[in-house]
């Protein structure tokens, strides 16, 4: 009974620091139309950022500077941003497929400078000598995980609670007037590439707000969680939950991860062992099988965006 | 340093084949086509198959041409191999993309690729297996160009590189010289005004894809006869392709065949001064640099 209550912490955990993640997606996607085909880079920079500010020294790689946990957290929300102000800059007043590609480049190249940058990363063997806070006065044990649930189920309600006043205020009408009609945007004297990049940037300092947490629940990060295979994951998220909505992007989120760890433990459990090695590859024929599927069936979502009709800043859902 | 400018060019030769088709369909449709780097491991893999059916039905077909380890089994398998990856690339999208289109939901084919390259990726892992394959299990040794400086060079890339030479300009021929080739253009620029003056839009998409798809599969080749092959090809070749889609403008059919070149000189050659481990991240840097210098490329247009 306990092992089932403190998996399901475990579950819940990993779900609502994906869920922030996927919060961020939807800022830049659902309600801007940014494509960010390199979600796992924020996200990864969040991550290393926290633990490198947050660590302890380390003979073989850089960092470890020791900053209490809300400074380093927060180091690792700025490095996301830094990152997204330089691929934003360079690609938001290009044509959209310019931004798509940027952003899936940042992403090959982040998990190739992590794996090959030992100096600065740990390279392959990832950053070591993170100590999660308060560890000293809760220990290792249930409490802790149930303590850091609370704190991360915090946190996704904040950024949930932020975007939606976002989503409805001025600004929000604006993300969507571009979204919808840039030229018509641009004629009433808004500046779209400016907004665009205020979005960009934005959404993925929420990615790496769930990178560092991420991080932090681990105390460790490695080449092997900034994968693409991530990206893929809160993409999916984001389109079965509904673009736009920003409470289906929650759901999406916590669906998605069901789904995919019972394929995986079903895969393990019950897949002949030569079939063993391809259970991977049939995860992800699973995870494009959904996108694919639910562009074609039910491109909305499954709950779709409300359409806010903001007045003096008043949003009605 | 002239050895990696010879491995660069070999390279870029097969980059070249495969921007060329992207670039087409990025700009006819557009929309930044991810999928379309796994056009490049279908026909890898078709040629595979047809090869050794080849080559087991027709003895003769298994001897090697000349000092290179291509066999005539493998010219004709690779003749099939750009059919069959044109007809996926047609019916892809039709099953997908068109759809997608329909909906009038132009961002969302973006994401559409995506989902469709994991698919079409893994489909190929778990048909083929996760090891790589070879064309040819002989040994082909380099033939010593020079040795101080010491150049090495395999017969089958020099045949692959002047194969490609000749297609791209047989493309070059076409685009300038037939009607064809000036209705293609003129969709390329202008879908609305094109068919105003009578070409028939959709039969142009479904040229364009067949097109694409060949020169995908003909680039996929190549690159299995000078590397392997693995389901991993559209992975890895994915982002130095829209690396040279980028550095020649995207649309660009000219600004592709030559970004493919520039990309993979600039590759190989910045092995001189990056570790090799590196080399995963050049075409990232290569796109920052001309979104840097020169935000739409060689021969690109702005565009929105």
């Amino acid at each position: 009974m306990i092992g089932l209550i403190s998996y399901l912490v475990f579950f819940t955990t990993v779900a609502s620091i994906l869920a922030i993640a996927v919060l961020g997606l939807n800022l830049q996607w659902g309600n801007t139309g940014l494509f960010n085909g390199g979600v796992v880079a924020f996200f990864g920079a969040g991550a290393y950022g926290t633990l490198l500010l947050g660590g302890t020294p380390q003979p073989d790689h850089m960092g470890g500077f020791g900053l209490i946990y809300p400074l380093a957290l927060l180091g690792g929300m700025v490095a996301a941003g830094l990152l997204a102000w330089i691929v934003g800059v360079l690609t938001l007043r290009m044509r959209h497929d310019y931004l798509a590609i940027s952003t899936f480049g940042v992403a090959v190249a982040f998990e190739n400078l992590m794996r090959n940058a030992e100096w600065l990363s740990g390279g392959a063997k990832g950053i070591r000598g993170f100590e999660r806070p308060l560890r000293a006065a809760l220990g290792d044990g249930f409490l802790y995980n149930l303590l850091f649930l609370l704190f991360v189920l915090l946190l996704l309600f904040a950024t949930y609670r932020f975007l939606e006043l976002l989503v409805g205020s001025p600004f929000g009408r604006l993300l969507r007037a571009i979204r919808e009609d840039e030229t018509a945007a641009r004629s009433l004297g808004k500046s779209p590439d400016r907004i665009r990049l205020i979005a960009f940037i934005t959404g993925s300092v929420i990615m790496g707000l769930a990178g560092g947490l991420y991080g932090t629940f681990y105390a460790f990060v490695s080449p092997q969680d900034v994968l693409p295979t991530l990206t893929f994951q809160i993409w999916a998220m984001l389109i079965v939950g509904g673009a736009g909505n920003n409470r289906g992007a929650i759901m999406g989120a916590f669906l998605i991860w069901a789904a995919w760890t019972a394929s995986g433990w079903g895969l393990s459990r019950f897949a002949p062992v030569e079939m063993q090695i391809f259970a991977g590859s049939i995860q992800y024929v699973l995870i494009g099988l959904v996108i694919v599927g639910m562009l074609l069936w039910r491109p909305q979502g499954l709950f779709p965006e409300r359409l806010v009709v903001s007045q003096s800043g008043h949003a009605k859902n | 340093m002239i050895q990696h400018m010879l491995d660069g060019i070999l390279v870029g030769a097969i980059l070249s084949l495969g921007a060329t088709g992207l670039t087409m369909v990025m700009h006819m449709l557009r929309f930044a086509n991810f999928s379309h780097a796994e056009l490049l491991s279908i026909g890898a893999y078709s040629a595979l198959v047809f090869d050794a059916i080849f080559k087991s039905a027709l003895p003769v077909f298994a001897t090697q041409i000349g000092p290179l380890s291509m066999t005539l089994a493998l010219g004709l398998a690779m003749i099939l191999a750009m059919g069959i990856t044109g007809a996926s690339a047609v019916l892809f999208d039709r099953l997908v993309f068109r759809r997608v289109r329909e909906k009038g939901d132009e961002l969302s084919m973006v994401f559409a690729s995506f989902g469709l390259a994991l698919i079409i990726r893994n489909a190929i892992g778990l048909i083929f297996g996760l090891h790589t394959k070879l064309y040819s299990q002989d040994i082909v040794f380099a033939t010593v160009l020079s040795r101080d400086p010491l150049l090495l060079v395999k017969p089958d890339q020099l045949a692959t590189l002047g194969i490609a030479l000749v297609i791209i300009l047989a493309l070059h021929l076409t685009l300038s010289r037939t009607n064809f080739g000036f209705a293609l253009r003129a969709v390329a620029e202008n879908p609305n005004l094109a068919q105003v003056n009578g070409i028939n839009l959709q039969k142009m998409i479904v040229t364009v894809w067949v097109l694409g798809g060949g020169l995908a599969a003909l680039a996929g080749v190549f690159y299995g006869l000078s590397n392997q092959i693995t389901p991993t090809i559209g992975r890895d070749l994915v982002l130095p392709i829209f690396a040279a889609t980028i550095v020649g403008g995207i649309g660009s059919i000219y600004g592709a065949l030559l970004g493919g070149f520039i990309v993979g000189l600039a590759a190989n050659l910045a092995l001189l001064i990056l570790p090799s481990g590196y080399s995963p991240s050049v075409p990232f840097l290569i796109i920052l640099a001309v979104l840097l210098i020169r935000p739409n490329g060689l021969f690109g247009e702005a565009r929105t």
